[in-house]
């Protein structure tokens, strides 16, 4: 055997493969840790002293919200309270939400609860994306808050008969077999009032999760059909 | 059964879920057609059943039925690897049962009750609502006790019996492909935990411990079909899954470009990622060396004959290599590159590659294992295709190609139109779901689709019908 060569040794591979297997476990698992300590989700006094949080504490439902480009980061982040100019958030201007901008920490975290498990309940995922993961018949809700659609500038708080963006989404959720926008139309999925606007809060608070960026110039160029 | 040559009990065992995959098969199939119709005509089976459920039922078909092959085809060569008969038999039978009937428990409340209200109980009874693996959080459990009580047989088994590469690789990917699931099964408000981690059991399944199942399957096929060398074909199965794991687990940062997750993935991501189709050509590059090599050692006997000892099984391993290279590799590589991701990602370019991919890399290779199946039942020793094999082999790859194809052209329009041009937008998301490429793109995608089911019929029938046929060599 001494003059086998060790690349044809089936013991050889075996090892390499246990070793490159592990070594790229261990990596991904040290990794974890850290991305885990990234995405944790932030509270209430983060959002008071201004401490930016890649996913922000359900509060953040007090504030306003934009989605601009940073010239630090290359490409747009979410602004949480306003822009304070330096590519960071202000914290600072709130918004109303459904009549109120101091929601408690316990009230904002139990909406955004029933939010989240009413996207579950509902399997949203299975049309929509969310944060571009899911299904392609229906459009991206990762900053479905800050569309234009939903705005004072669109069309949908004139078709449902609401003033506000929030009572227009949650309006829509509750009853969208009678809004169509398109031959798709969304069903009735018996979605109470509490849970349209759990489902609004959690859609608020997606919108401030820092996506890298994701998607590239949110509603920037309305009406630019046809390449034009 | 009154003409069966299966002496094992585990062969038999996998034969029945062999017939249960191949009939999800069929249902994947038919509620991946409804959903098909959808896009062209959205008002079938509105608020009856609607896209959601559809899409739910096509996709996790695909994958109960993917899992219920895998079973069969490790129930069905432990008995050849190993040389003794599967430990723990009677309970591999039971768990069958238990796993058939959660099962169709969970596709009847799917279609019948579909969403539930936004508490705990829909969550646990109804649908977790988390893409790919909505099955309540009931079946999760009984999912895992079933996956235990198979990894028990297997390990049970390896030790027991000689343990060769081939059964050393599947013990170890399937205690993985096991306790992964373990990941998908919390629930919690921040969605960016939550698709880290569902991550951990859709990616590390798919693009790593899948792809080793594929590639021990692979092995098994090429010394049972070709007569290949057992030596060449675990070195070539080792070296596999250096490449496969060393690419495919740290891969997963592609996964994590934008879904709140810190900028790092990108590097990440993308590095190892790209290399994902580098094992991908090994095991196409490994097929068809193995198949030149044993075809040539008998011709330089001056021998005519064809090496191949089951032809239609051999067609659907040599579609698994171009299919697992094309579909995942190409189709994949297509779109794994953030700078190109930030625009692709969540279009219908997603779709397309998911269609090659998941039936290049394992439809075609468990299709394999069915035929494989059949010549072993009815005690076959050299089997030939049959007319019905070749339409059915060609109407499915074809179709396939085709609603890929489709697919493709509908994901340039969505990707230019709603991302590059309106940025993703509500009013831009329509906007390119109504132009004209984008519309005639899903009328293709749903005639393939038909081509697609109707070779299904062909294939289904050709496997109930061949093993009867004259034309084998018995």
């Amino acid at each position: 055997m001494a003059n086998k060569s060790v690349w044809s040794d089936n013991r050889f591979w075996q090892r390499t493969a246990a070793w490159v297997t592990g070594f790229a476990s261990i990596l991904l698992i040290w990794l974890t840790f850290d991305t885990s300590a990234q995405i944790s989700m932030g509270n209430d006094a983060d959002l008071k002293n201004g401490v930016t949080k890649r996913v922000p504490g359900p509060t953040v439902i007090n504030y306003k919200i934009s989605y601009e480009m940073s010239t630090k980061r290359g490409h747009e982040v979410p602004y949480i309270g306003g822009n304070d100019g330096k590519g960071g958030s202000l914290f600072k201007e709130k918004e109303k939400f459904f009549g109120r901008d101091d929601y408690s920490e316990k009230e904002a975290a139990d909406l955004l609860h029933l939010g989240k498990l009413g996207s579950q309940a509902k399997n949203c995922m299975d049309c929509h994306t969310l944060m571009g993961n899911g299904a392609y018949y229906a459009p991206d809700l990762t900053k479905a808050w800050l569309d234009p659609a939903w705005g004072p500038e669109g069309s949908m708080q004139a078709v449902t008969g609401k003033s506000t963006k929030e009572e227009a989404m949650a309006e829509f959720l509750q009853h969208p077999n009678l809004y169509p926008t398109h031959a798709r139309m969304m069903p009735n999925l018996g979605i109470t009032a509490q849970e349209a606007k759990g489902l609004v809060a959690f859609l608020k608070h997606l919108s401030s999760i820092d996506t890298n960026g994701f998607p590239r110039n949110f509603g920037k160029m309305q009406g630019a059909l046809n390449g034009k | 059964m009154a003409n069966n040559y299966l002496k094992s009990e585990s062969k038999q065992l996998a034969t029945w879920y062999f017939t249960f995959a191949a009939i999800i098969f069929g249902a994947q199939l038919v509620f991946g057609l409804v959903a098909a119709i959808q896009f062209v005509m959205p008002s079938f089976l509105y608020q009856i059943l609607d896209f959601s459920i559809a899409r739910i039922l096509h996709i996790n078909a695909l994958v109960v039925w993917m899992v219920f092959a895998m079973f069969g085809s490790v129930y069905w060569l432990l008995p050849d690897e190993t040389e003794i008969e599967t430990v723990g038999i009677k309970i591999g039978k039971l768990l069958f049962w238990v796993f058939a009937a959660a099962i169709v428990v969970v596709v009847l409340v799917f279609l019948f009750i579909q969403v539930g209200p936004a508490d705990q109980t829909t969550i646990w009874f109804i649908t977790e609502g988390r893409e790919y693996i909505e099955a309540p959080r009931w079946a999760d459990i009984g999912i895992v006790v079933v996956a235990l009580g198979f990894v028990a047989n297997l390990f049970l088994t390896g030790i027991k019996g000689k343990q060769t590469g081939i059964v050393t690789v599947l013990m170890a990917d399937m205690i993985a492909f096991s306790g992964l699931y373990l990941a998908g099964m919390f629930f919690t408000d921040n969605i960016s935990v939550d698709q880290y981690w569902w991550w951990w059991v859709i990616h590390l399944w798919v693009e790593a411990t899948w792809e080793v199942f594929v590639g021990a399957i692979a092995a098994y096929g090429l010394i049972k079909m070709l007569g290949a060398h057992r030596q060449v074909v675990e070195m070539w199965l080792w070296i596999e899954v250096s490449m496969l794991f060393g690419s495919g687990i740290l891969g997963m940062g592609h996964h994590y470009f934008w879904i709140g997750t810190p900028e790092y993935w990108w590097e990440i991501g993308a590095l190892f990622s790209a290399l994902e189709p580098l094992p991908l050509v090994a095991m196409f590059v490994h097929v068809l060396y193995d198949w030149g090599k044993t075809q040539g050692a008998q011709e330089a006997h001056h021998e005519k004959v064809s090496v191949i000892k089951n032809r239609p099984a051999f067609t659907w391993f040599v579609l698994n290599a171009f299919g697992n290279f094309l579909g995942a590799g190409v189709w994949g590589f297509f779109h794994t590159l953030p700078q190109i991701n930030l625009y692709t990602h969540g279009t219908q370019f997603t779709a397309a590659h998911g269609h090659l991919a998941f039936f290049g890399a394992y439809a075609t290779i468990l299709i394999g294992m069915f035929y494989l199946a059949v010549q072993g039942k009815n005690g076959i020793k050299v089997m030939k295709s049959t007319k019905l094999s070749i339409w059915s082999t060609s109407m499915i790859t074809g179709g396939v190609m085709g609603m890929t194809v489709a697919l493709t052209i509908a994901g340039y329009v969505q990707v230019i139109v709603e991302r590059a041009q309106m940025g993703a937008t509500w009013s831009g998301y329509f906007d390119s779901q109504s132009g004209a490429w984008f519309t005639q793109a899903m009328d293709w995608r749903l005639l393939m689709g038909v081509i697609t089911f109707l070779g299904f019929v062909l294939l289904a029938t050709d496997l109930l019908r061949t093993g009867k046929s004259a034309i084998h060599e018995r």
